[in-house]
């Protein structure tokens, strides 16, 4: 079964190669995306929860010196994140826009950022793990430079530059990974890795060393406060599909790394520099949150916050026991649903009206019920109310950074930085409804009468996205028994 | 059937020389004729040589083993590339020529590029300062036609005395070197020299670490090392085309197979050795910032190829510098043959862009993509290379170099490193930019590409893909 695994990230990229050399861009996208989601939701179903550990393994052995294989295979948390990945591909697929020139381009650039990020997720070799997430980066490049709006071309030198950076850091933490235990133990093999971890392979003295390069690196590319100014500006000028991907899913690819990487192997040096990532996730959630609560663009506003949201995915990180990292994981899935899904009407709301300044609109739900209904769920989605998935994840974020007390020993760094992130919440509440009642409540401008409500073709889109939402919101355990077994092998 | 390794060397001298023989009987013909036989010569040269294995020559100065033999293949492979261009760059050439007929001269440019060939093949051998000294100066005084080869063309003659002017102060330091070195040793062959200095007095060592010193001061010439790299950017641009993309991989390559033995023979002595080192690190940290850090404003590609030389010498250093490494050798090996792939494409698809459009200018390229899909996604794949995106075959050989100098601890270069890649993702896609991002300009009509050209194109474009994705691949060029 594992040739589905392997359909997963093939199959965008190939139908990427074919829509260059020449077949329909529109009809092999979607083609190619819906295989790839029928693939991730059949390894998702079929993932064995009662055995757990790696399943539907293949691999292909390149090097043998440096024990380099081509090898992919799924845990519950790779599983579920290629779920994420074909789900959104799809719905960005979807929602590409007749393109008057270079169409083919366009298309093929959607489908190799998405299949970087399915071929990152389900590598389980460290050369190919690093190789495929690079991949999207000139696609991207390319994306927001030709079809961007906006700033685009700082946009895009700007993204490029931070990640390229950030991932050259990265590259040099991994390679100092691969080097840290004796010579003959060397392997590129993230399983093996894992099981030289538990003999202590990677305690020794250097090991605090490559965590801080891997934490930076992975950071950079999940826009960790400092490093985070690239995603504003980007995610604000880049196509909506390319949003859409790369907030919801690419972003995940350096918190995916410190579960599948980071953690699992240095578990020592995770704990010693936990003081530093919760002083960066609080400026995620405070410094960015406030910063986006004075945006006056509703692009720049879900940018923002899809910034800071990421500070509750470090915290899970941080605190570093199983319920802290299982609401991490939730929130990875659930947020990447729900940003996409805010993206996508974000789009369809400056399709209509040409701008997207909160100073400009208003009363747009008169025209548009429909829209501004579904813009409500997602809404609510994002600042985590219950029924949604965000809702169950942040909570466990949260159960999980106050766990890590010492009776009687009063607060600790990590129930001061809970509570910060606590306020979070309302920071996030605060812009996103400001958001909401600027743009479909009060006064309608004359010039926005012949706005018409969203088309169908987005309705399914966003039916798509919420219904995973809710599913996982009321049903959690869908998720997170098919993640905490993974968890669970590196956590006591 | 297998030939003495030295015959391979004899083959393309005479191939050389026949062809400007040929060239003087034959007056009438398409000289264009003449880079087709250099073309299918050095392609028989190179199935012989894929065939015949490491060996043993039978003479001290000279060496047959894996290096020596990818080294030859590469100077062989190069040359074939550079042949392929000079015929599309044939054009542009005899517009700075006197014309006396219509194709005088042309025969030469393409005969010298095989005899310089011959040297490279020799210097990858060589293991003899004598022999070393020999064949270097081969490759030089050869590149110092070529390199002024349009005599009407006032910046091609510009940069044939700078080059000439510095290339024989380079050698100065060169021979300079080797007396010193043979003065403290009495030895001018690599391996006798690696037996002999533990044994030397003491008092000695310093003149030895001096000898090597200087050495290294004319190799760093050679490999656009900084800060003795302050002829590359004018030559690099005044030079015809094809010489800089000769003079880029080729000359450039060989540099690193000498620096390679030379910095390998003082390691039996850990008093000199470790110094040399220690001046290899410091060469290898000026040459990365300079190159890369110098490449951001350029706007002119010729100066910008000529920049990344100079930068890529920078990761071939690091590499240089972990010598102590098992897998030193092998990453400056892959290293320069994705460099090889990479530069040459980027440089074929420069002459035929230049070609069709008349110059030089990263605004040349403008909205290439619509002009000629094909070259642009070409460059695309050579720039992405150059940038050192993953999947291709620039990616594998920062991977080893990384690797390497992390291995052997040189945090110093690793720190520069990250932020040169950084600066390189710039400047390389600044090309990817014009190309894609940037409208068209007036001149929209499509370029046509001969049959000669796309096939090297493609089958560049797939090595580099080959390369990046089949580790393997790159890895089996070295046996170890």
């Amino acid at each position: 079964m594992s040739f589905l695994v392997h359909l997963i990230y093939l199959s965008p990229i190939v139908a990427g190669v074919v829509i260059l050399l020449g077949l329909p861009p529109r009809r092999t996208g979607v083609i190619a995306t819906v295989i790839a989601l029928v693939s991730a939701t059949l390894v998702f179903v079929g993932y064995d929860r009662a055995i757990s550990g790696y399943q539907f393994r293949s691999f292909l052995p390149l090097v043998t010196d440096w024990d380099l294989k081509f090898s992919v295979g799924v845990d519950g948390l790779s599983a579920t994140m290629l779920l994420l990945t074909s789900i959104v591909a799809l719905a960005s697929v979807w929602l590409a826009p007749k393109v008057e020139e270079g169409e083919n381009r366009y298309y093929a650039c959607i489908l190799f950022i998405a299949a970087g990020a399915a071929g990152a997720f389900a590598s389980l070799d460290l050369f190919f793990f690093y190789a495929f997430h690079e991949l999207a980066l000139i696609p991207t490049f390319l994306m927001i430079g030709i079809w961007g709006s906006g700033n685009r071309q700082s946009a895009a030198w700007k993204i490029t530059i931070y990640l390229s950076i950030g991932s050259i850091v990265l590259l040099v933490g991994l390679i100092g990974l691969y080097l840290l235990p004796s010579p003959d133990q060397r392997t590129f093999d993230i399983v093996k890795l894992q099981e030289l971890a538990a003999t202590g392979a990677f305690s020794g003295p250097g090991s605090r060393s490559v965590y801080l390069l891997l934490l930076l690196g992975f950071g950079t590319l999940v826009s960790l406060f400092p490093f985070h100014t690239w995603a504003p500006q980007a995610y604000a000028s880049a196509p909506v599909p390319v949003t859409m991907l790369h907030a919801g899913v690419l972003k995940k690819f350096g918190l995916y790394g410190l579960l599948r990487v980071a953690l699992p192997m240095m578990p020592d040096a995770a704990r010693h520099w936990a003081w530093l990532l919760l002083i960066l996730l609080a400026g995620n959630i405070l410094y960015v949150g406030l910063a986006t609560i004075a945006q006056k663009q509703l692009d720049l506003t879900l940018a923002y916050s899809s910034v800071m949201h990421m500070g509750y995915i470090f915290l899970g990180i941080a605190s570093y026991n199983v319920i802290g990292l299982n609401g991490a994981a939730l929130l990875m899935f659930a947020h990447g649903l729900s940003i996409a899904a805010l993206f996508a009407l974000s789009g369809e709301l400056r399709k209509q009206t040409g701008t997207l300044n909160y100073l400009d609109l208003g009363g747009l739900a008169t025209n548009m019920p429909t829209l501004s209904f579904v813009f409500g769920m997602a809404t609510f989605a994002s600042i985590g109310l219950p029924g949604f998935a965000n809702f169950a994840s942040e909570l466990l974020v949260f159960f999980g950074a106050f766990k890590n007390s010492t009776p009687g020993a009063g607060f600790n760094e990590f129930q001061i930085v809970g509570t910060i992130a606590l306020w979070g919440v309302v920071i996030s509440s605060v812009y996103m409804l400001r958001a909401y009642r600027a743009i479909f409540m009060g006064e309608r401008q004359a010039r926005w009468q012949m706005v018409k409500d969203m088309p169908l073709s987005l309705g399914w889109t966003i039916i798509l996205l919420i219904a995973a939402l809710l599913i996982v919101g009321l049903v959690p355990r869908t998720v997170l028994d098919a993640v905490e077994p993974g968890i669970r092998l590196f956590v006591k | 059937m297998t030939f003495p390794p030295i015959f391979f060397e004899l083959f393309v001298l005479a191939l050389g020389i026949l062809i400007l023989l040929l060239e003087t009987f034959a007056e009438k013909q398409d000289r264009k004729i003449f880079a087709v036989i250099g073309i299918v010569g050095l392609a028989v040269v190179f199935l012989f040589l894929q065939a015949s294995g490491p060996g043993t020559s039978g003479m001290v100065s000279y060496v047959v083993d894996p290096p020596a033999i990818f080294f030859k293949k590469l100077s062989v492979l190069t040359t074939i590339v550079v042949l392929i261009m000079s015929i599309d760059y044939a054009d542009t050439i005899k517009r700075f020529l006197p014309a006396e007929s219509p194709q005088s001269g042309l025969g030469e440019f393409f005969a010298l590029p095989v005899l310089t060939c011959a040297g490279m093949m020799w210097m990858s051998s060589a293991i003899d300062f004598i022999l070393i000294f020999v064949s270097l100066e081969l490759v030089t005084i050869s590149f110092y036609v070529l390199v002024a080869y349009m005599r009407r063309n006032a910046a091609s003659l510009e940069a044939g005395v700078k080059y000439l002017i510095l290339s024989a102060l380079a050698t100065g330091f060169t021979v300079y070197g080797i007396t010193w070195i043979y003065g403290v040793t009495r030895q001018t062959n690599l391996i006798q020299i690696n037996q002999v200095l533990p044994s030397i007095p003491v008092d000695n060592q310093p003149g030895a670490l001096f000898g090597a010193l200087l050495v290294l001061i004319g190799l760093g010439f050679k490999i656009a090392a900084a800060p003795f790299q302050f002829w590359v950017p004018d030559v690099y641009q005044g030079a015809p085309t094809p010489i800089t993309a000769f003079l880029s991989v080729g000359s450039k390559s060989v540099g690193f197979i000498v620096l390679l033995r030379v910095v390998q023979a003082f390691q039996s002595l850990p008093a000199v050795g470790d110094k040399l080192i220690t001046a290899v690190i410091l060469l290898a940290a000026a040459t990365l910032l300079y190159g890369n850090l110098a490449a951001l404003p350029q706007t002119n590609f010729k100066r910008l190829l000529a920049y990344s030389s100079i930068g890529h010498a920078g990761y071939l250093l690091m590499a240089v510098a972990g010598i102590s490494a098992k897998d030193s050798g092998q990453a400056v090996v892959v290293y320069l043959a994705a460099y090889l792939l990479m530069t040459l494409l980027s440089f074929l698809v420069l002459v035929i862009v230049s070609t069709h459009g008349g110059g030089d200018e990263i605004a040349q390229f403008n909205g290439l993509s619509k002009r000629s899909p094909f070259l642009a996604f070409a460059l695309l794949v050579a720039m992405m290379s150059l940038a050192g995106v993953p999947l291709t075959a620039g990616f594998l050989g920062k991977f080893m170099v990384f690797k390497v100098a992390f291995e052997t601890q040189q945090f110093l270069l690793l720190a520069l490193g990250i932020v040169t890649v950084g600066c390189g993702f710039y400047f390389y896609l600044k090309v990817v930019r014009a190309m894609y991002w940037q409208p068209a300009a007036a001149n929209l009509a499509a370029i046509p590409v001969s049959r000669l050209s796309l096939t090297a194109i493609v089958i560049m474009v797939l090595l580099i893909f080959v390369l990046g994705i089949f580790p393997q691949v790159a890895l089996g060029l070295l046996p170890t």
